[in-house]
């Protein structure tokens, strides 16, 4: 179990790596999801199977596919790729490389500060988190169920394209 | 059971966020920008599960809840936006959206 | 009578707000009405205070009033007290009296003027500064009076505002006394340091106690006061600006710069005798400035065309006279040489403005003559002033008191032969020039055209008056010889010490009275030979190298504004010009140049690009993270 998830983390990070330098939108997020799915792994090593489930459902399967319809949509083709190529050259990487170093270096000795410690002690079920879901966090449910509704107006609000024309018709 | 230290699943949280990091700030397409952070989302998700899962509660995995719908509402209005953006100029270019210059 | 006190200084500046805020509206005879009526009224009640003071003096010979608290801070207790002594009381009824005629005078004088109701606004305002000085009971009020008085004499020499020569004549007087003022003020942080109080009294209670006589404080407070007085009396190196000062209307001259603000620095000394009793060699050095001022003036008004100069030379000279009384110690006699000045000199003064307005403006004495005939009674006055002055002996008050102080000179333990020789001197000098003055206005050939302005009832009245205090004041105090009446310096011994003469035989002291009255009568003579009985020997010796040089020298004082341009103004307007830009001020708009700069660099990082401020969150954040995680 412990190598599983050694060789899910290095998928991970692989496929994080290429999601950050693919040129084209769709290959990215392909990456994307096998990253995910890496990830999803990961939980279930770690005793969480609810969240694992969900890593894959929600967000492998519902945002990212969200990602691919717009992007799909925009329709852009093979001058986007050119774009991107020319918007990528190798000497971007210097700073936001440096930024990220520096930001792990920080972190790395914060993590392995104290006393080394286990990952795991046991398996959380999936009922164990429905009943403190509904119990003490109740209202985190219901702030994210407002979260969503607010996602949801928005995005339907935003939808019309000829924003401009709309409002200027529907004066008298 | 398996026998993972705690710390090496935070090293992979700090990995992956490093990495969406510098994929935020390295492109320069706005789709891309937003793939990134939702990297660095997932990336801090793992480390709230690998926390509430060191102590064997249900903690980190509803914090990871919470990030997840707050991922899907984020996403969604940010396409739109994104839409609307590239609608307007034609292109997805993070700088052509500069006109708060000054 | 005590409660009435604060009314006298009080009805000027009721007067001078009334003028203020309603004159220019008023008609001439209103404004005149309450110019001269608010002196009038401090003049009335100066004369009923003093008449009780006289006859029936209050307890230790002094009357207090407080008005209340002015400033309470620190250790600082300043209020608005009125003090009056027999030396206040003096110099009281002159300022009030003599400043009423003046104003009455000038309520005719000046009624062809434009600016009429600000003319008696700014001497009501100096009227009641003057009378605040003179009542103060403490040293910070006596500086409000002393300051309010130059502020007055600068606005009254520059009346006449449209000439930028008036103006500058102004600000030299200003300048220049404000170098004595400085010195004063610093005397005055000097004794309120020492002493802890500005409360005169208390001061001169104090000093003896704490002071040794002579030691550095003592000369130091003393020396630092001796400034002030000497800046505003014109006295040497101060006295440039009074010549000058001639510039504003005859009677500002009259009032201001020859009857009362001129000797405020005699009344400072007085007052504060305790201090330089405490300091011998600034008595010295009082006694010094005094003889060598009375000479130097004295040289310049033979040589004055100007008949306003020469009355303001002939000021400087007399006010010297006061100051060499002040340093023998010879007090009273200093004040009573004031209160005949006062008379006499604004007399002068008033006369000159008479025959300066009957011809047309004209102040060049040898232009003037013959108008004998045709001022008889401005004539008479003007020979009475000019033979008072002259210290014409036994008829003219200025006798008395010139040689009241000239017998103190010699006798006194810090006089001698040599300042008594000055006064000598100078009483011949005096003489010299008073006499020319009335030989080349009123008498010889007349060389002018016409008689523009005949003087009225009123300017004929004060004249009057003023002639008969220039002729029996000098009865208030004679020598043994001649009645031996001591009413003036005893009744100024209630306030200020007696002088310490040493005994002298009456022989002795009638000798060196008969050699100062020959003096004055020589120079008499003098003059009458110069000017009429042998010009042309006059005129000669003028012409020649020696003379022409001698005249130039004299003309412009002792050549005191050419060597100060040189030294002070000269090198003071350079480092001005070098500093041009001005380096303090270039340090605050270079905060305000840096403010800029800042702003549009910080502007600069508002670039619009949303990259950018990724960027700039991201790096952001990390450095937040390091320091909480490692500091």
């Amino acid at each position: 179990m412990t190598l599983v998830f050694y060789l899910a983390a290095a998928v991970a990070v692989a496929a994080t790596f290429l999601v950050i330098t693919r040129l084209d939108a769709v290959h990215a997020l392909l990456y994307l999801i096998v990253s995910l799915l890496a990830v999803a792994l990961i939980f279930f090593v770690l005793g969480a199977p609810f969240v694992a489930a969900l890593e894959v459902i929600i967000y492998a399967g519902a945002i990212m596919v969200l990602f691919l319809f717009v992007i799909m949509m925009l329709n852009l083709g093979g001058e986007a790729i050119t774009q991107e190529r020319q918007w990528l050259k190798p000497r971007m990487w210097i700073g936001p490389g440096i930024l990220s170093a520096f930001l792990l270096a920080l972190l790395v000795p914060v993590i392995f500060h104290g006393k080394s410690q286990l990952a795991t002690m046991a398996a959380v079920e999936p009922k164990q988190v429905g009943v403190v879901l509904f119990g003490p966090y109740l209202v985190a449910v219901q702030l994210a169920a407002m979260l969503l509704l607010a996602g949801l107006v928005g995005a339907s609000h935003l939808r019309r394209r000829e924003y401009q024309l709309e409002m200027k018709e529907d004066r008298p | 059971m398996a026998t993972v230290p705690l710390e090496h699943v935070l090293l992979l949280a700090a990995i992956l966020f490093v990495m969406g990091l510098a994929g935020v700030l390295v492109r320069r397409n706005i789709i891309f920008m937003l793939i990134s952070v939702e990297v660095m989302l997932n990336a801090a998700g793992v480390a709230f599960v690998a926390a509430g899962s060191r102590w064997g509660q249900a903690d980190g995995q509803i914090m990871f809840l919470l990030i997840l719908s707050m991922a899907a509402a984020e996403v969604s209005v940010g396409l739109a936006l994104i839409l609307h953006l590239f609608w307007q100029s034609k292109t997805l270019d993070a700088d052509s959206a500069s006109e708060m210059k000054g | 009578m005590r409660d009435l006190l604060f009314l006298i200084p009080l009805s000027p500046f009721a007067g001078f707000l009334v003028l203020v805020l309603a004159g220019g509206r008023l008609p001439r005879m209103a404004v005149a009405l309450v110019g001269c009526g608010s002196v009038g009224i401090a003049a009335l009640l100066a004369l009923l205070i003093g008449c009780r003071f006289v006859a029936d003096p209050p307890e230790g010979h002094f009357l207090r009033q407080e008005l209340g608290s002015w400033i309470e801070v620190g250790g600082l207790n300043a209020s608005f007290g009125l003090y009056l002594d027999a030396l206040s009381l003096v110099m009281m009824l002159v300022v009030a009296v003599v400043g009423f005629l003046i104003h009455l005078y000038s309520s005719e004088f000046m009624d062809q003027e434009e600016g009429y109701s600000r003319f008696f606004a700014y001497m009501n305002l100096f009227v009641g500064f003057m009378l605040t000085l003179v009542l103060a009971d403490n040293l910070l009020l006596l500086l409000l009076g002393w300051e309010g008085v130059g502020l007055c004499s600068y606005l009254l020499i520059g009346f006449w505002y449209k000439d930028p020569a008036n103006g500058y004549a102004a600000r030299k007087a200003f300048v220049v006394t404000r170098v004595g003022d400085t010195a004063m003020i610093l005397g005055v942080f000097l004794l309120f340091y020492s002493f802890g109080t500005l409360d005169i009294g208390e001061i001169l209670y104090l000093a003896p106690r704490s002071w040794e006589l002579g030691s550095t404080t003592a000369l130091a407070a003393a020396a630092l006061l001796l400034g002030g007085a000497v800046g505003k009396s014109a006295q040497l190196p101060l006295q440039t600006w009074l010549p000058d000062a001639m510039a504003g209307p005859t009677p500002v001259s009259a009032l201001i710069h020859a009857a009362t603000m001129v000797t405020a620095g005699v009344y400072l000394i007085a007052r504060t005798h305790v201090l330089f009793e405490l300091a011998p060699g600034v008595m010295r050095l009082v006694a010094a400035i005094g003889a060598a001022t009375l000479m130097l003036a004295a040289f310049s008004a033979l040589t004055q065309r100007d008949i306003k100069r020469v009355l303001a030379y002939s000021t400087i000279s007399q006010i010297g006279y006061m100051f060499l009384a002040l340093g023998v110690g010879a007090w009273s006699a200093a004040m009573f040489h004031f209160v005949t000045h006062a008379f006499f000199k604004a007399l002068l003064f008033l006369g000159a403005g008479v025959v300066i307005q009957a011809l047309q403006h004209e102040h060049d004495m040898f232009k003037m003559g013959g108008l004998r005939k045709e001022l008889p009674l401005t004539f008479a006055t003007f020979v009475i002033g000019a033979a008072s002055l002259a210290a014409l002996p036994l008829v003219t008050a200025g006798f008395y008191s010139k040689e009241l102080i000239l017998t103190s000179v010699w006798a006194s333990g810090r006089g001698g032969p040599w300042l008594w020789g000055a006064g000598v001197l100078g009483a011949f000098l005096t003489a010299v020039y008073s006499s020319r003055m009335v030989l080349l206005a009123f008498l010889g050939e007349p060389h002018w055209a016409a008689i523009s302005r005949r003087p009225g009832s009123r300017m004929l009245g004060v004249l009057a008056v003023l002639a008969i205090g220039s002729l029996f004041a000098g009865l208030l105090q004679t020598p043994h010889l001649l009645g031996n009446i001591t009413i003036f310096s005893n009744f100024m011994e209630q306030a200020l010490p007696a002088a310490r003469l040493a005994q002298e035989a009456l022989w002795s002291e009638t000798l060196l009275q008969t050699v100062a009255t020959g003096a004055v009568l020589l120079g008499v003579f003098v003059a009458y030979v110069l000017h009429v009985r042998a010009p042309r020997w006059r005129e000669t010796v003028a012409g020649s190298a020696l003379g022409s040089g001698l005249d130039r020298l004299w003309l412009t004082g002792w050549a005191f504004d050419w060597f100060y341009d040189k030294a002070f103004v000269q090198p003071f307007t350079r480092l001005a010009r070098l500093n041009r830009r001005d380096v303090v001020d270039r340090i605050f708009a270079g905060i305000a140049l840096l403010m800029r700069a800042s702003h549009h660099g910080l502007a600069r990082t508002q670039t619009g690009s949303l990259r950018w401020y990724a960027m700039g969150i991201g790096a952001g954040t990390v450095v937040i993270i390091a320091i909480i995680l490692y500091l």
